[in-house]
């Protein structure tokens, strides 16, 4: 029989091993998955882990994952804070939109003036502001109402998407597109473009703010008050409250930080990468931000290490399905299991296996 | 001499770690009131679960009626009649108290007669008990009886009690000794757990003390002082809190009219409460569990906000300002809760230094966090008030209730208040912390800060406090001198006028002397 038993303490081992184990479970889970749909499991792991690194048109793919880290660290960097506070924003997504319309509004209003001193850095403040004007509006309801900002936040991302489809193709329709939806492309406005920083590495402005937001996020958890009162909360709401935290303007803080991230993340993108306000602009960052917030232990240096793992399955993914014809749906399931499986081997931090008879205590 | 109900012989009981139980014996016979005494962790739990069948003994074994007995599991147990009424109670609030009668049995009766028989074993013990009323509506005292005539209706030979008077008010636990006296006449043993000493000099004959999970010593309560059975139980010489005669300075503290409704459907509104508390003196708030305690508590620690002027300190409103602001003006509070309220228990002691002293101790600089100084704190809590841990990096969680609690209430007195607010400062602490404690709140009075004390405990109260006020149903008694006061006249202010039923203990029906 096997048990499981409590531990006196959380294993610190464990914690940190338990995203390895999760990822070596679901490489073994996932190539299950894949030779269920008729693939052969070790060539597709392969083409998902390693060609993008290593084979020889790795330098095409080399870039990608910087692209693909930057958004995915960015969100979960910021839906790190309110996670450790237990304060639980599920709508980045939503905030990463508005944070790329707002942005990519400044952009559209400007062109074609010539001002990058001027409106690139409007552009970012639009962005942040925007994600974090969306993200308000789940936190004041939970302040004010008690509403659960899981739901609210949730269902706030269908109204952006709606939000962005009536954007592509209503007020920020390109007016030289000939009828076609979707804005103008950025890339070809060199005033608003998020241009590669250094030549084929995919280093752009995004890159280099994901850097920052994890430096200033590890920084204000282990020194800075706001973070201690984040810890507290998280590990008890009552001892928090107790200590003095006021438990509405840690919701308002956490809220606020991580939809300004989030923002960032749509307005770099949508001045990048993407270039152009669309109807599928948005890619799923915002819910991925969330697996990578988990597996990388809600620890900003930990989130970007995971950051960098998702960009990989991302990066790999689409060769896979370009190559092996894998269905995208099959990379997203395989996606999915990872926080699964992590959530599930997360249960050793916390307790150890007792195999054997069982002895009633 | 008649022969022995129950006899333990040499039962040992380990866990990793440690030794629960070490070749304890004794025996029960039969209508004996017999005491089981000992601090936390001493192994009373352990030894009556043996009794009870939850627990299976490594070495050792039992004998009842002279037969052998090692009950597999409780069903066993009762089947040889044992019975237990646990400290905590398991009956659900939705239902009727015949309703949860019937849960707990093999084959219940239909509702009718077993009504009937709640009511005709109610009345011959003095438990007045209704079986048709809700459970939700009765006092902690009543749920009680529920649980003592569940246990009744099985014709127990042996019943076990742990620690069945700490939720009841001075005339509940005299009827429940009246009971008790009553079922003993009948034949039936009693085993008695509790650290109560002048209640188990009431109540029981015999006495079996033990420490460390070993048999230490047995005696007759009656007949020994509750000092003597103190120190048999800690096992060296306990000197009764030192107090300096002091004299009461202005008022620090006052309560206004404080009235707050009840945080949420189980809480307890507080009803205007007026109080002035003085610089150099403790004053005692007694009451029953569930009367406004936290709620009191939250109020004065800023947990939750009021109007300005129900409270002030030294004449300033305060009643609307927060935990951080009220600290930095000297109102210091410990709430009961050790984990998860006063303390986080996955966070060190450093952390949980920092999570009180932050403003007054100086432990953040222009928002940041100065860890080596909250550090150097945590050390200095933890030799001030001789807290057995590694050191400031150990967690909340692995220290014991009692050097827990030292810790933070030391964490507080540390930090020199004004006023200090403490909810059950002793709560599940064992005697020699408990002291400790008791000294640390004397001091501090004697220091010039003003000290207020709530407890269940009502000897604690007439040990610490100057004066002594009663908490019942979210409303404050005046505040009366504690010195001269008795057991019964604090009954009175507690004021559970409510459950105040004598017992009506009615003649024994004939034949039933020289049952078992």
């Amino acid at each position: 029989m096997i048990r499981l038993e409590k531990r006196p303490e959380p294993s610190r081992a464990w914690g940190w091993a338990a995203p390895v184990v999760a990822v070596a479970v679901t490489i073994v889970l996932g190539g299950l998955l894949f030779a269920a749909l008729g693939k052969a499991p070790v060539a597709a792991i392969r083409t998902i882990f390693w060609d993008p690194l290593f084979s020889e048109f790795a330098w095409f793919y080399r870039p990608q994952l910087l692209i693909k880290a930057a958004p995915l660290v960015l969100i979960a960097t910021g839906l790190a804070l309110g996670f450790r506070a237990g304060i639980w924003n599920i709508g980045a997504e939503g905030q990463y939109i508005v944070g790329a319309l707002c942005g990519a509004a400044v952009a559209l209003a400007f062109y074609p003036m010539e001002a990058r001193w001027l409106i690139f850095p409007l552009m970012v403040l639009a962005g942040a502001a925007g994600g974090l004007m969306w993200a308000m509006i789940p936190a004041l309801l939970k302040v004010r109402f008690g509403t659960n900002e899981i739901l609210v936040s949730l269902m706030l991302v269908y109204v952006a998407e709606q939000l962005l489809a009536a954007m592509a193709l209503g007020p920020m329709r390109n007016p030289d597109g000939m009828g076609f939806p979707g804005s103008r492309n950025l890339r070809d406005y060199p005033s608003a473009v998020n241009a590669e920083l250094i030549e084929k590495t995919g280093m752009h402005w995004g890159v280099v703010a994901a850097l920052i937001a994890v430096i200033f996020a590890t920084i204000l958890l282990t020194r800075h008050r706001m973070g201690f009162a984040i810890r507290l909360t998280g590990q008890s709401p009552r001892a928090a409250s107790f200590s003095g935290v006021r438990p509405g303007w840690l919701v308002i803080f956490c809220m606020g930080v991580s939809g300004a991230l989030a923002g960032l993340a749509g307005l770099f993108e949508v001045a990048g990468p993407a270039g152009q306000v669309s109807i599928d602009f948005n890619a799923g960052y915002g819910f991925t931000a969330i697996i990578v917030a988990f597996l990388g232990r809600l620890n900003p240096i930990g989130i970007l290490l995971a950051g960098l793992l998702m960009a990989l399955t991302y990066v790999g993914g689409e060769i896979a399905q370009s190559r092996l014809g894998l269905p995208a749906a099959a990379i997203q399931v395989f996606q999915g299991m990872l926080l699964f499986v992590l959530l599930a081997v997360d249960v050793l931090t916390d307790y150890r296996i007792r195999w054997g008879k069982g002895r009633p205590a | 001499m008649t022969a022995p109900l129950l006899t333990v012989e040499g039962i040992t009981k380990r866990y990793p770690g440690v030794v629960a139980n070490r070749d304890v014996s004794f025996e029960i016979r039969p209508g004996e009131r017999h005491a089981l005494l000992g601090e936390n962790g001493a192994g009373k739990s352990t030894l009556v679960k043996t009794i009870y069948g939850l627990v299976t003994p490594d070495e050792g074994r039992m004998t009842m009626n002279g037969h052998p007995f090692a009950p597999a599991e409780p069903r066993a147990a009762r089947m040889a009649g044992v019975a237990m009424v646990f400290q905590h109670f398991s009956l659900f609030d939705a239902l009727t108290v015949a309703e949860n009668v019937a849960l707990g049995m093999e084959s219940p009766p239909p509702m009718g007669r077993l009504a009937a028989r709640i009511r005709e074993v109610s009345e011959t013990y003095g438990l007045p008990l209704d079986p048709g009323q809700i459970v939700a509506d009765l006092s902690a005292g009543e749920r009680q009886r529920v649980e003592i005539i569940r246990c009744l209706l099985q014709d127990p030979r042996l019943l076990i009690m742990d620690e069945p008077t700490s939720v009841l008010t001075p005339q509940e636990v005299e009827i429940l000794f009246e009971t008790l006296r009553r079922l003993s006449a009948e034949g039936t043993a009693i085993l008695y757990i509790s650290h109560k000493l002048e209640e188990i000099r009431a109540l029981c004959e015999a006495a079996t003390i033990l420490r460390g999970g070993e048999v230490v010593a047995t005696c007759d309560p009656r007949e020994t002082s509750a000092r003597e059975m103190a120190e048999l139980m800690v096992g060296e010489r306990l000197d009764p809190p030192a107090r300096a005669a002091r004299d009461t300075g202005e008022v620090v503290l006052a309560l206004n009219g404080l009235s707050a409704p009840a945080p949420h459907r189980f809480g307890t509104a507080l009803a205007d409460i007026t109080l002035d508390v003085r610089a150099g003196e403790v004053l005692g708030i007694g009451g029953v569990a569930g009367n406004g305690q936290d709620e009191l508590l939250a109020a004065l620690s800023g947990e939750r906000r009021l109007a300005p002027g129900m409270i002030t300190l030294d004449g300033a409103p305060i009643g609307h300002l927060g935990p951080t602001e009220r600290r930095a003006r000297g109102l210091l509070a410990a709430p009961e809760e050790r984990m998860g309220h006063a303390a986080v228990p996955d966070m060190t002691l450093t952390e949980n230094a920092a999570m009180t002293a932050t403003t007054r101790k100086g432990l953040a600089r222009r928002g940041f966090m100065d860890w080596a100084r909250a550090r150097d704190y945590a050390a200095e809590v933890i030799e001030a008030f001789d807290v057995r841990t590694p050191g400031p990096g150990a967690t909340a969680r692995s220290l014991s209730g009692g050097n827990l609690q030292k810790f933070v209430i030391g964490r507080e007195i540390l930090q020199a208040p004004r006023v200090f607010v403490v909810n059950q400062p002793t709560w599940g602490v064992d005697a020699k912390a408990a002291a400790a404690i008791r000294q640390a709140l004397l001091s501090l009075a004697d220091a010039g800060a003003a000290v207020v004390v709530i407890s269940q405990d009502l000897d604690e109260l007439l040990e610490v406090s100057d004066r002594f006020c009663a908490l019942n149903a979210g409303r404050l008694s005046a505040p009366r001198p504690a010195r001269g006061l008795t057991v019964e006249e604090i009954g009175l202010m507690l004021g559970g006028a409510h459950d105040m039923e004598v017992a009506h203990v009615g003649e024994a029906p004939a034949g039933t002397e020289d049952r078992a």
